[in-house]
């Protein structure tokens, strides 16, 4: 007897927050399966990729600093996505933010104070929002597709970041190398935690996923979000404003994404330098849908990816295995969450159909 | 040539006979131990509210749905009809509700490629003109279907039924798209059809066209069968009464005598369109006055659309186009317009007036929240809205589990009574109701006319477009006609008649006052 998919009468509410669970069983069943046929003994393969690197303090802490600008990327793209707006090039945002914010710090190099932390926000927040005005500009004026203009600006940032770095921005002490200079004290967040590199970027994170929430649950921009999302013509029945939705949205989501870009320049890099761009733009994406485009489960979601990445790393030097591997457990995560996402409509029954009966 | 009647000594072997015909659907059962018979040269009406599990029963017998247990027999025999192709064989042809038709190929070709044998081109084109004629179905084979009106191309579909000639036909709402004058010769071909042996299965809630035209009625209600009577014997109000199985309230209207200053007025409105299936409206005015009801009907697809688009305010156009209070508004949006006291039912309930995925509460923000104070400062006051829902569905007597229910999960009715509900609420001086009882039950639909009525005696002027001209007549003082975007002169009530405003929905703008007599055939 095969097992056989059928449709439920609505969706399962249950079954909404249970595939994000079931994906990860499914991703670490197929891990095993994945270390034991490289010839690695998996209970010490996943141990080493999933335990060790957040058994000490310090490893606590890596994780919240990779979570954070996946968590501050995220929450702007999913608002987005409610909105049926599909802003792919965090990655560029993000980079642009860097770049505006770290330009700040290195424009006032050596006469600095307590006001350049909170100006190198701001400004990380407008380049965001700056590049992704022009996707929104684009898309409002002439109908061009979000998804690729806003991508294709990625490529853009990341070589104007590149020229910065080994051109007019490059570290006159630096050895010809393609970077800036290093940040100075004011112009790098603040660690929180002695021994960690845990920094103020987290509680921002956590403040821009409770407002994040507070802004889709409570307030009226959030209601006609969701509802240009889900349904349009109810949006224009209504009489809500789409252009001025597709712009609150990509000027939110680069902004935010600017926000990461900038406290990732100010944090654990502290300079600007051709490595900012990571793909936490990109793998924001993948939080996103893993958090359900809720900002409470992108925060777990996102602390579950930042665990693949430093479990990568760990692993590749505990057990020298490459760290393409990080890679494969973020794809697999992914695939086995959209492989599950069938039975938010479908149940699973076992045995033969009831009827041959041919639908026409 | 004659049948013996179903109540002679030699009863004829039935042409279909359904012995309890059960099928469920997750959370209902559609249809309960279903007995039906139908009889050579018949026309058998199928009588039930939405969800009466008629369209169920139909599908079972034309092969699209498989029932869960009951059996089926075919003149006599029991037969399995596992696909509408073996439905065609035995001889069931079906007419469904919306066309199935190709708009870019022609006539002759649709029925081509509905046949489950198609003969040579020539031929066919034969085929169906000694067809056509036979029954007075007039159809062009080669004309193409974009360029027929509705009624021809139901005509067409009916064509393309009776090449495979069937000993049973199903007709699925056929009246809904029809004018009046179309009606009675769609009515004129199905005699004619039953005359000569052919059943027909006839599914409809208009209950005086059941009257007219059916000799036999069965009753569905909840998936079964509640009764099965001769309609040309009762009322249609014994007939409504036992499709909803309790008292129909009938609302009456005191047409206005004195004219008020007009809420709404339309003034030389024209539109034009990039999309070439849109219609144009042409020069169209008219005004609605305080405490009156306008109807304006129309077969769909004369710039209905349009002109609800641009009353609404979805789409603009320059200031003095419309005025609303007095004030110009052809070029605000519609919130703007809301906020000027316009309130609008739109004809798509899911999906346009209501958000299938939100609950109740949140739907009731949808439509004018700013005016009820349920938004302040940008946030949404989720108590107030939890209220605002819980006295819609109270006072419109909505069937909900409360205001926490998806409004995917309401019925057509139950949804329209929130929608309404929810605009009356908003104390609007001007409302604007797409066929506001559209695929209704009856008891909703009488729930629906008598709040509209409600609305404009306190005051309100109210706009109603239908192509339901039973309810146009129930509800409305005066009456227009939409035609290829042009509206006719508003009559009052009183003064025509469904037979005259059946010739200007054909088009008949200029001759309607001298051709009443005059039958039209195109």
């Amino acid at each position: 007897m095969w097992p056989r998919l059928v449709p439920r009468g609505e969706a399962s509410p249950v079954m909404v927050w249970m595939t994000p669970v079931l994906a990860v069983a499914l991703t670490l069943l197929a891990g095993t399966a994945l270390f034991a046929a490289l010839g690695y003994p998996p209970g010490r393969a996943l141990h080493a990729y999933f335990v060790e690197p957040v058994s000490t303090f310090y490893g606590l802490g890596e994780l919240a600093v990779k979570a954070t600008p996946l968590t501050l990327t995220a929450v702007g793209l999913a608002i987005g996505f409610r909105a049926n707006v599909w802003n792919i090039g965090a990655e560029g945002q993000l980079v642009m933010g860097a770049v505006l914010g770290g330009g700040l710090a290195l424009a006032f190099w050596g006469e600095e104070g307590p006001w350049l932390m909170p100006a190198m926000l701001l400004a990380g927040i407008l380049g965001g929002a700056l590049w992704a005005a022009i996707p929104a500009f684009l898309r409002t004026r002439f109908n061009a597709s979000e998804i690729l203009v806003s991508l294709m600006m990625v490529y853009v940032a990341t070589l104007f970041l590149n020229w910065l770095v080994h051109g007019p921005w490059r570290d006159p002490e630096g050895f010809n190398f393609p970077q800036s200079r290093m940040f100075g004290n004011d112009a790098l967040m603040p660690v929180l935690f002695e021994g960690t590199r845990l920094h103020l970027g987290t509680p921002i994170a956590f403040a821009v996923v409770l407002g994040g929430w507070f802004l889709l649950a409570r307030t009226f921009v959030g209601f006609q979000i969701k509802v240009l999302g889900l349904t349009p013509a109810a949006a224009s029945y209504a009489g809500f404003d789409q252009r001025r939705l597709i712009w609150f949205c990509l000027l939110l989501s680069g902004g935010l994404a600017g926000l990461a870009g900038v406290i990732e320049a100010a944090g654990p890099v502290g300079q600007l330098t051709p490595a900012i761009p990571q793909g936490y733009g990109f793998t924001a994406i993948i939080v996103a849908f893993l958090g359900r485009l809720h900002p409470l489960g992108i925060l777990l979601a996102a602390l579950l990816i930042a665990l693949t990445y430093i479990g990568g790393e760990s692993a590749q030097i505990t057990l020298q295995l490459p760290i393409a591997v990080t890679g494969v457990f973020q794809g697999m995560l992914l695939f086995f969450l959209l492989a599950t996402d069938v039975l938010i409509r479908y149940r699973v029954r076992w045995g033969a159909p009831a009827g041959e009966a041919g639908r026409a | 040539m004659t049948f013996p009647n179903a109540g002679s000594q030699e009863r004829p072997v039935p042409r279909l006979e359904a012995r309890g015909i059960t099928k469920g659907f997750p959370g209902t059962l559609a249809n309960d131990h279903v007995d039906l018979v139908l009889d050579p040269g018949e026309i058998h009406a199928l009588l039930g509210e939405n969800g009466a599990g008629k369209s169920t029963l139909v599908k079972i017998i034309y092969g699209v749905l498989k029932a869960d247990s009951g059996t089926l027999l075919w003149e006599g025999r029991p037969v399995t009809i596992a696909s509408p192709a073996d439905a065609r064989r035995l001889g069931i042809g079906m007419v469904f509700q919306h066309f199935s038709l190709f708009e870019s190929l022609t006539a002759a070709e649709n029925i081509a490629l509905g046949l489950d044998s198609a003969p040579r081109p020539r031929d066919l084109a034969a085929r169906i003109r000694e067809v056509s004629k036979r029954y007075g179905l007039d159809v062009d084979p080669d004309r193409h279907v974009f360029s027929l009106s509705v009624g021809e191309r139901q005509r067409v579909e009916i064509l393309r039924c009776l090449l495979q000639e069937p000993k049973l036909l199903i007709m699925d709402e056929p009246t809904s798209v029809l004018t009046p004058q179309e009606v009675s010769r769609l009515f004129e071909t199905l005699r004619q059809l039953a005359d000569e042996g052919v059943t027909i299965l006839y599914i409809s809630h208009k209950l005086e066209e059941i009257r007219s035209l059916c000799t036999q009625a069965t009753v569905l209600r909840g998936g079964r069968i509640v009764g099965a009577v001769d309609p040309r014997t009762v009322s249609a109000r014994t007939l409504a009464e036992m499709m909803i199985g309790g008292d129909l309230v009938v609302p009456a209207h005191e047409p206005v005598e004195s004219a008020h200053a007009p809420r709404l007025v339309v003034r030389n409105l024209s539109s034009t369109s990039d999309d070439p299936f849109a219609t144009e409206l042409r020069d169209v005015s008219f005004e609605v006055r305080a405490g009156e009801i306008l109807g304006i009907a129309g077969v769909a697809g004369n710039g209905q659309a349009e002109l609800l688009a641009a009353l609404s305010g979805e789409s603009t156009t320059a200031a003095d186009h419309v005025e609303i209070e007095g004030q110009a508004a052809g070029h605000l949006g519609p919130r703007a317009r809301r906020a000027l006291g316009l309130a609008f039912v739109p004809e798509e309930r899911l999906g346009r007036g209501a958000v299938p995925e939100m609950t109740l509460a949140e739907n009731a923000i949808l439509g004018g929240a700013a005016s009820r104070g349920l938004v302040r400062s940008g946030v949404i006051d989720g108590q107030g809205a939890r209220a605002f829902a819980d006295r819609i569905i109270d006072l419109f007597k909505v069937a909900t589990r409360g205001h926490g229910a998806e409004a995917r999960s309401l019925s057509g009715g139950n949804l329209q009574k929130f929608i309404i509900g929810r605009e009356i609420l908003n104390k609007p001086r001007l409302l604007v109701a797409a066929a506001p009882t559209w695929g209704v039950d009856a008891g909703a639909a009488a729930a629906i006319h008598q709040a509209l009525i409600d609305l404009a005696a306190d005051g309100a002027a109210v706009l109603v477009v239908s192509q339901d001209l039973d309810e146009l007549f129930a509800l409305c003082d005066r009456i227009a006609v939409m035609f290829h975007g042009r509206l006719s002169h508003p009559q009052p009530v009183g003064q025509t008649s469904v037979e005259q405003i059946g010739l200007l929905m054909g088009g008949l703008f200029d001759r309607s006052e001298a051709g009443k007599g005059d039958r039209d055939v195109a």
